[in-house]
């Protein structure tokens, strides 16, 4: 019995190869190309359907997307792998990790070169030039692919400004406005709702994304330098600049408002977010991105915004600067002419106008060409989702100038972190807004300087 | 009365011991090698440029100030997570030496946070102690005590050692369990019968045959206050408000795996290998001390 078993199962793995030839066959000819990402939720899901429906638009290769953790974990394991001789074909490196990835030298092919050597056509002129240019060159070769692009906005709460008597349609546009429609939300709806219901507090305005939004953000839409060598396109030398005068009339004024209890400082990143989705902050800034959770989670009519501007330090405000990630080509010892043709056709296939716009429409992130933001528009899809649209109004605003091109800077993960650190002391009273960003601009040129060292000499 | 097997050859005994060896030089001696020699060079991310620089990276470290803030910190930490977690573990273990009834369940139910994951014991916290969202935090700001650990030094810094000490208590009741229950009957029944009562008798007789117990779990302690915090603190607080609760092992995630100066990074755990060396060394020169003995 036993033995029969035995030789039958030997039967079957002998005969096994036989039986499916054509298949295997088919299998073996299809090149495997690796990408790692760190999108989750509806994001991932996204991300899986661009895989699939690009494996079915052709016969030559197979992509394979892996979710490989946080953004920063992304990061190194895809740092540890190109050491380690086992980088992915692609990797999802997020905006502020541009800097390290383009002085990673040979372990990166830079989307030009890919072109060149792949004959790849890729137009950088197609990209919306607020996302490209965070990811180009400064002479203009793309050297990565835009894949999720979002940029800072308002939202806001339009039953809280109903009940404070604030007119829902017309939110604020300057800082000046901003600050009296906190005061009058902190007094005609936070205090008057929490003396009626005893609920939970409630707050007038809150931020995510401190850093990038109030920092990085305002500079970008008042053309102030966050960093000198034009925030650090032309040269590793470049030295922090985000402590100016108008810098710090900015902050104090968020600290002093936060010091009256109509702004509320609820912690780094997206720790915020809940803040506004809950209902318990009227004004919240975010990520564009955040659009499909506020939809979800939101009980109360919402809107989003511009982030305001200060008419006294410009008459035309400028685009604001995107967050998110771009698609990097790893090197690897053993990788051949093929993988890379097949990683160029993936790239070409994303920026496909409909693929664009699926994208855009399932996510909440920007479409990151042209033609798929025309696409959208000409399908009627800001019709039916009203300010959908805000995000790119936000980042095509006026034109691009050195101050609104992005940041490039090594270990700006490093820099954010510092700005939280001197801010959350100043928030507690410890120092004011122009020592905090003394400090934080003293401590970040020591890490840019260190950053400096480490790929230079 | 002792026993022992003396394994003939020299291949047999090697063979047995090789298992731990090999999981030692893996785990241990290799990393711990390459983090050496990676302190003494500096490397961009990608390690395409390596270049050794000597101690330069250790001179750097010890003159920043916020460096040796961070080394003042944790030492308090530390202190404060040894001390919160054992005297609230001696105090439990206490009362369940006694017969009571359910004394099995009471056993259980406090060894059981002990399981838990540093990262979720952190999100069980933060669903607490969250300033809005929190039961414990919200009810605080409702009875007018303003709670808000992001933007206060001190409560960010109490909320870590309280989230931090809980986790570790089980373990150190299950040690002063067994070294209160390994206490002869003899000697408590002795000093009861020349009349010394309650707290004296626990100082003068129980706690000094503790001691071994006691000085174990403090190396240990610091040991886990050191390093395993680590996923505590960085889901409850990432180090912050400014830097209130970046104790040295968060400095070391974020210098190496956010900021990629492996240089530093790794200067910084061997700062730390050093200190958990020099702990361990004292706990086996005092144990063996008292073995002798």
């Amino acid at each position: 019995m036993q033995r029969r078993t035995l030789l039958t199962g030997a039967a079957a793995l002998v005969a096994a190869p036989l039986a499916a030839p054509i298949s295997a066959h088919a299998q073996a000819a299809k090149t495997k190309i690796v990408l790692w990402h760190a999108l989750t939720g509806a994001n991932g899901e996204e991300i899986n359907r661009l895989a699939r429906e690009f494996n079915a638009s052709q016969s030559d290769y197979e992509l394979e997307a892996v979710f490989k953790g946080s953004y920063p974990e992304t990061l190194t394991a895809n740092i540890a792998a190109w050491r380690a001789g086992q980088a992915p074909h692609l990797a999802q490196i997020y905006e502020v990790g541009t800097g390290s990835m383009l002085a990673a030298g040979k372990a990166v092919k830079q989307v030009w070169e890919l072109a060149k050597e792949t004959g790849l056509k890729i137009d950088p002129a197609s990209y919306l030039p607020a996302v490209r240019g965070y990811y180009s060159l400064s002479d203009g070769r793309m050297a990565s692919m835009p894949l999720n692009s979002s940029t800072g906005v308002m939202w806001y709460n339009k039953d809280a400004f109903e009940v404070a008597g604030l007119d829902p349609e017309k939110p604020p546009t300057t800082w000046a406005e901003f600050h009296a429609a906190t005061v009058t939300l902190r007094d005609k709806w936070a205090k008057p709702m929490m003396a009626k219901s005893g609920g939970p507090d409630l707050v007038a305005a809150t931020s995510s994304w401190f850093a990038w939004i109030q920092i990085e953000q305002f500079g970008a839409i008042h053309n102030l330098p966050f960093a000198s060598k034009s925030n650090g396109f032309d040269g590793l030398d470049a030295e922090l600049k985000f402590n100016s005068p108008a810098h710090a009339k900015q902050l104090q004024m968020l600290l002093d408002l936060s010091k009256e209890g109509a702004f509320k400082y609820a912690g780094r990143d997206a720790q915020p977010d809940p803040l506004f989705y809950s209902g318990q902050a009227a004004i919240g800034f975010g990520s564009s991105a955040g659009r499909g959770d506020i939809a979800r989670n939101a009980k109360f009519k919402w809107a989003a915004s511009v982030i305001p501007y200060d008419p006294a330090l410009t008459s035309t405000p400028n685009n604001t600067i995107i967050g998110g990630a771009s698609l990097w080509t790893m090197t690897s010892p053993k990788r051949t002419p093929a993988e890379y043709k097949g990683v160029a056709a993936f790239l070409q296939f994303i920026g496909h106008p409909d693929q664009d716009m699926q994208f855009h429409e399932h996510t909440g992130y920007v479409p990151v060409t042209l033609a798929g933001y025309e696409l959208a528009k000409k399908q009627g899809y800001y019709e039916q989702a009203p300010g959908a649209d805000v995000a790119i109004k936000s980042l095509s605003r006026g034109t691009v100038t050195a101050n609104s091109k992005g940041l490039r800077l090594g270990r700006l993960p490093e820099i954010r972190n510092i700005v939280y650190e001197e801010v959350e002391k100043a928030l507690q009273g410890q120092q004011s807004a122009q020592a905090a960003l003394d400090s934080a601009v003293t401590r970040g040129n020591k890490v840019l300087r260190e950053f400096e060292k480490s790929v230079r000499t | 009365m002792e026993r022992r097997t003396i394994f003939p050859g020299t291949w047999f005994p090697i063979l047995l011991v090789l298992p731990q060896l090999a999981l030692t030089a893996v785990f241990f001696l290799w990393p711990a090698g390459q983090a050496i020699w990676s302190s003494t060079t500096r490397a961009d991310p990608f390690g395409e440029n390596t270049f050794f620089v000597g101690l330069e990276n250790f001179s750097d470290l010890f003159s920043d100030p916020l460096y040796i803030d961070s080394i003042t910190r944790t030492l308090v930490f530390c202190a404060a997570v040894a001390l919160l977690s054992m005297s609230v573990a001696l105090l439990l273990a206490v009362c369940a030496d006694r017969e009571i009834r359910g004394r099995g369940w009471y056993r259980v139910m406090l060894i059981w946070p002990y399981a838990v994951a540093p990262a979720m014991a952190a999100v069980l916290w933060l669903l607490l102690m969250h300033p809005q969202v929190g039961l414990v935090g919200a009810w605080l700001n409702h009875s007018g005590i303003a709670w808000d650990y992001k933007l206060n030094d001190a409560q960010a810094m109490g909320m870590v050692i309280a989230a931090s000490a809980w986790k570790q208590v089980s373990y150190n009741f299950i040690f002063f369990l067994a070294g209160l229950q390994s206490i002869p009957k003899a000697v408590i029944e002795a000093a009861r019968m020349d009349g010394a009562k309650g707290w004296f008798r626990f100082r003068s007789v129980v706690l000094p045959l503790l001691m071994p117990t006691v000085f174990f779990l403090i190396v240990v302690n610091l040991v886990y206050a050191a390093f395993d915090t680590f996923g505590t603190i960085q889901a409850l607080t990432q180090g912050g408000p400014g830097k209130a609760t970046e104790t040295l092992v968060v400095k070391v995630y974020r210098d190496g795996v956010v900021n990629l100066d492996i240089g530093a990074s790794s200067a910084e755990s061997v700062v730390l290998m050093i200190g958990v060396i020099a702990l361990t060394a004292m706990q086996f020169r005092f144990l063996g001390k008292r073995g002798e003995k």
